[in-house]
């Protein structure tokens, strides 16, 4: 467990140090960087023109880029949007909130439903509903993020369903395989033999069972729902991180897209690793 | 099973074979522009109407098709290739090796790749044509879509590594990578196949995504993405029906992927 909770911080740490110097290259090497659109104005003389060439040729080493880029960012300045003109920190930290719970009611639709779906096919086991049930999941699995927030924006249904439409036919799939295997297993046919309650039976037998996988598959299910956050909150006319993202990527605000890529990162990268961690805690007991 | 299967294969039979012959199924081509007509509902001449620009939407399905079901295969192909050198030859090489790579590979797995697509996306030049700008848009698909397949991969050559043939290879004095690449690889096929033909719905969605945020294949060049996103500002599905046509043919096409895969699915796991 010590071993696992070590592997998972050196995890952390190399994405926040490999993001860092990522991000920083990417900034150096994308193309036009040096350009400057104040050099195009026609009211200044060549020695201006050199001036401003020269001040952006001053940090020309990748290293000596990505040293200034860590202490600035230690010092939790993140640079100046491009395309914004605000600070970076300033820009994310007024959209985090919508992102968050955009977010997390997706999660919630889309584990609830995925969980529900799963659950009353094994309860109810009908050749016919469970059809119906891998026919919604394999429908919405066909759809884009993008078409689902196109869809939700047409008929008035909110960023929120979107994103849970589009994280529950992955979780429905992985939990209908678990609890089919779980309801499998010997003792629960034995408990339910005995004529058990479907209740006990769920939550003294197949829980104790399915619950830690599941618990593993939490933290994957997230960056799924942030990844669906972008088109979402951009065709849904959001202001969250997604949408902030997204506009970056178009004006080519690389500052922005880098930084918003790295703590997103960092954020799924941390919640996979607790959820393994969770998922692994609530396993050993039962070993 | 086997009748939905059966209709899968002939759904993407007909969808590809109608791609094919898009140059005599739509003679103008996907660029070519009717002034008379902007934005016109379907007619004789132009059966599923014409975009805002003019041009014939039937057309601009069928060249769109062309794209999304040449490229994302060869994206496909890209990512398997790169998952059999990272996954497999950690997987065959054990130790620190396999440790790293599984390492690096559960790190790509864990990030909202979407965002990854478009920071790479974004930091491409602006001033390449759109076929460079299609085969880009691919090629990074292909490069960032390696991981879950490498997984697999790893986890098999792992397997193969204590098995009696390849110690007797090594006792033979053969090299390692002639033995990775003559003795290994053959027996990961079944499981390369899988995870290419896994691998391609999945980019076809992902083009689908990053076309309908403006970010895919660039115009005039048509992708199912692109195409999509004439649906944005659409009210109700009776407005413009003929508009949900890439729509349909998306999910048509990715599910009949699904039914095809059900089974090469179990050999990917």
């Amino acid at each position: 467990m010590r071993r696992k909770a070590l592997h998972h911080v050196v995890s952390l740490v190399l994405v926040i140090v490999a993001g860092g110097f990522l991000s920083a290259t990417l900034v150096r090497l994308a193309p036009g960087r040096d350009a400057d659109e104040s050099m195009l104005d026609p009211h200044l003389s060549s020695a201006s023109r050199q001036a401003l060439m020269a001040a952006r040729h001053n940090d020309q080493s990748a290293v000596q880029f990505y040293v200034d880029s860590t202490r600035k960012l230690l010092r939790g300045d993140l640079g100046i949007s491009q395309s914004l003109g605000q600070p970076v920190a300033k820009l994310i930290r007024e959209r985090a909130p919508a992102t968050a719970r955009l977010v997390s009611l997706g999660l919630l639709i889309g584990w609830t439903a995925a969980l529900a779906f799963a659950f009353t096919s094994n309860v109810v086991r009908a050749r016919s509903y469970e059809i119906a049930t891998i026919a919604l999941s394999a429908a919405l699995l066909s759809l884009p993020a993008a078409v689902l927030a196109l869809l939700s924006v047409m008929w008035n249904l909110g960023g929120s369903l979107a994103i849970g439409l589009a994280v529950f036919p992955r979780v429905h799939r992985y939990a209908r395989n678990l609890l089919d295997a779980a309801y499998a297993r010997p003792h629960i046919i034995t408990a339910r033999a005995k004529g058990l309650s479907g209740s006990r039976i769920l939550f003294f037998h197949v829980i104790p069972v399915a619950g830690p996988q599941l618990l593993a598959v939490a933290g994957i299910s997230l960056s799924m729902a942030v990844g669906a956050a972008i088109p979402v909150e951009a065709l849904c006319g959001i202001a969250g991180i997604g949408q902030l993202a997204w506009q970056a990527a178009m004006s080519r605000d690389l500052p922005v897209i880098v930084h918003i890529t790295r703590i997103v990162a960092l954020l799924t990268v941390a919640a996979n690793s607790l959820a393994d961690l969770a998922a692994s805690a609530n396993r050993e007991p039962a070993q | 099973m086997k009748t939905l299967r059966i209709a899968a294969w002939s759904c993407l039979a007909l969808v590809a074979l109608a791609s094919i012959f898009a140059p005599w199924l739509a003679p103008h081509g996907y660029a070519w522009q009717d002034r008379e007509s902007f934005s016109a509902p379907p007619s004789r001449e132009h059966w599923l109407g014409t975009d805002d620009l003019g041009r014939d939407r039937f057309a601009r399905v069928l060249y769109g098709t062309r794209v999304s079901l040449l490229l994302a295969p060869a994206a496909s192909l890209l990512s398997t290739l790169l998952a059999v050198l990272i996954g497999g030859v950690a997987g065959y090489c054990g130790g620190f090796w396999e440790r790293t790579a599984m390492a690096a590979t559960d790190l790509c797995l864990s990030l909202p790749w979407l965002f990854l697509l478009i920071t790479v996306r974004a930091v491409l030049p602006l001033d390449v044509s759109p076929f460079t700008s299609v085969v880009v848009t691919f090629g990074v698909l292909g490069l960032l879509g390696w991981t879950s397949a490498a997984r697999v991969l790893c986890a098999s050559a792992k397997m193969l590594r204590s098995s009696d043939f390849l110690r007797q290879a090594r006792a033979a004095g053969i090299s390692a990578p002639r033995i990775f690449w003559i003795h290994v690889v053959p027996h990961l096929r079944p499981i390369l196949a899988a995870q290419f033909w896994i691998s391609i719905p999945v980019f076809i969605l992902s083009e689908a995504n990053l076309g309908i945020l403006g970010l895919g294949v660039p115009e005039p060049m048509p992708s199912w993405g692109s195409l999509l996103r004439e649906m944005e500002g659409l009210v109700s599905f009776r407005e413009e029906p003929w508009k949900f046509v890439p729509l349909a043919l998306l999910v048509a096409v990715v599910t009949a992927f699904q039914l095809i895969l059900s089974d090469k699915e179990q050999v990917a796991a």
